[in-house]
C-alpha cells in the first residue's frame, strides 16, 4: 500500500526516546520521494486522459493519489522536523560541540543548518554566560558546561 | 542583602554610573560621577534588579514569548560592568568581595536564564513570532529586541533551506511549498498560571471552558493568588498588574 515507507519513518522516531537521534535514514526518504514521484507521474497522465478522453471514472484514483501524495509529504517533513527538534535539544544540552557519535547519525545538511544556527546563537545567548574568560577562579557549576566542551581545562594545582 | 550591596541612591533611566557607589565607599575607592541624563523613569539599582527577577518570572510561566525588555538587560548589563570595576580596583582578600562577587553570579544567572527562555520560546513558536512582528500594530511595543528578529528570521531561514534541499526540492511541483505558520504548533494560550495580583482589577471577564458554562466575571484583589488561564489574564502581565509565579 502507498505510504508505508513514509509511515515507517515516522514510527522509527516515535519509537525512539527523546533525548536520542537515531541514524539519518537516508535510504527510506529516497524510497518516499521516489514513491512520490511515481504517484505524481502516474496522476500527471490520468489527469490527461480526463481531459482529453473524458475518462472520469479516473477521478477518485486521481483523488486518491493526490492524498498519498499529501501523506507522504506530510509524513517527510514531520520525519526531517523532529530530527531537527531532537538535534535543537541536544545543541542546547551539550553547547556547540557535539559529541561524534552524534555527527554520525546527522545527514550534511544537518550539520549545516546546525552550524549556522550555531554561530547565531553565541553572539547572542552565550555572550553573557562567558564574559569573564580569562579568570582562573570559577565556582564549578559554570565551568562543567565549558568543561564538558573542551574549552577549558580543570587544573589541579 | 541586596540593599547593602546596592545603594539606595536614586539613578536616572538611563542607569548611567551612579551605581555601586556605597558600595565603592566601602571598598575605599573613589566614586564615580553619574551623568544626568535624565528620562522620565528612575530607578534604583535594587528596583532594576527586582524588575528583572519580575520579567525573568513572567518569562518563565507565560506560554507565549513576552514584551522584549531590552531597557532592564542593557542597564542590568551595565551594572554588572560598574560592579566588576569596582571590583576589581579592591584590595583582594576582603570578604566583601566574595560576598558582590556572588550577589553578581546571582544576577548574572538570571539574566541569561531570562535571555535563554526567551530564545527557546522564539526557537519552538519561529513562524507565529515572525508573523506577530510583522502585524503588529503602530503603538505597540516589540516582543523581540533587533538581535532576537534577526535570530529569529535566520532561524526560519535555516529551517526552510534545510527541508527545500532535503526533500522538499525532490518533490513533485505543486508539492513544493509547506506553510510553516500552519504546520508549526502555536502556543497554548489556553494552559493554566499561577498568579499573584499587584494592582485590584474589577469586572475581568473570564470565557467559559466547555459549552455548558456560560462567562463570568471576577474581582481581583491585590495580594490575592490565583490559578487561572491565561488568555484571560495576558493583557494585565503586560500591563504589570499581575505578576507570574
Amino acid at each position: 500500500m502507498f505510504c508505508e515507507k513514509a509511515m515507517e519513518l515516522v514510527r522509527e522516531l516515535h519509537r525512539a526516546p527523546e533525548g536520542q537521534l537515531p541514524a539519518f535514514n537516508e535510504d527510506g526518504l529516497r524510497q518516499v520521494l521516489e514513491e512520490m514521484k511515481a504517484l505524481y507521474e502516474q496522476n500527471q497522465s490520468d489527469v490527461n486522459e480526463v481531459k482529453s478522453g473524458g475518462r472520469n471514472d479516473l477521478i477518485p484514483t486521481i483523488k486518491f493519489r493526490h492524498c498519498s501524495l499529501l501523506r507522504n509529504r506530510r509524513c517527510s517533513v514531520a520525519y526531517l522536523y523532529d530530527r531537527l527538534l531532537r538535534i535543537r535539544a541536544l545543541r542546547w544540552e551539550y553547547g556547540s560541540v557535539l559529541p561524534n557519535a552524534l555527527r554520525f547519525h546527522m545527514s550534511a545538511e544537518e550539520v549545516r543548518c546546525l552550524k549556522d544556527y550555531g554561530e547565531f546563537e553565541v553572539d547572542d545567548g552565550i555572550s553573557v554566560l562567558l564574559k569573564k574568560n580569562s579568570q582562573h577562579f570559577l565556582p564549578r557549576w559554570k565551568c562543567e558546561q565549558l568543561i564538558r566542551q573542551g574549552v577549558l581545562e580543570h587544573v589541579w594545582s | 542583602m541586596r540593599d547593602d550591596v546596592l545603594p539606595e541612591r536614586q539613578i536616572p533611566g538611563n542607569c548611567k554610573a551612579g551605581g555601586p557607589e556605597r558600595m565603592a565607599e566601602e571598598l575605599d575607592l573613589p566614586g564615580q560621577d553619574s551623568e544626568e541624563g535624565g528620562e522620565e523613569v528612575v530607578l534604583t539599582p535594587a528596583e532594576l534588579i527586582e524588575r528583572l527577577e519580575q520579567a525573568w518570572l513572567n518569562e518563565k510561566f507565560a506560554p507565549e514569548l513576552l514584551e522584549s525588555k531590552s531597557e532592564i538587560v542593557e542597564c542590568v548589563m551595565e551594572q554588572l560592568d560598574h560592579m566588576e570595576e569596582n571590583l576589581r580596583r579592591a584590595k583582594k582578600g576582603d570578604l566583601k568581595v566574595s560576598i558582590h562577587r556572588m550577589e553578581m553570579e546571582r544576577i548574572r544567572y538570571v539574566l541569561s536564564s531570562y535571555l535563554r527562555c526567551r530564545l527557546m520560546k522564539i526557537e519552538k513558536f519561529f513562524p507565529h513570532v515572525l508573523e506577530k512582528e510583522k502585524t503588529r500594530p503602530e503603538g505597540e511595543p516589540p516582543s523581540l529586541s533587533p538581535e532576537e528578529f534577526a535570530f529569529a528570521r535566520e532561524y526560519m531561514a535555516n529551517t526552510e533551506t534545510y527541508l527545500r534541499n532535503v526533500a522538499l526540492k525532490h518533490m513533485p511541483p505543486n508539492l513544493q511549498k509547506v506553510a510553516l505558520l500552519q504546520a508549526v504548533p502555536k502556543p497554548d494560550l489556553d494552559s493554566y498560571v499561577f498568579l499573584r495580583v499587584k494592582e485590584r482589577q474589577e469586572n475581568i471577564l473570564v470565557e467559559p471552558e466547555s459549552d455548558e458554562q456560560r462567562d463570568y466575571v471576577i474581582d481581583l484583589e491585590e495580594g490575592s493568588q490565583h490559578l487561572i488561564r491565561y488568555k484571560t489574564i495576558a493583557p494585565l502581565v503586560a500591563s504589570g498588574a499581575v505578576q507570574l509565579i
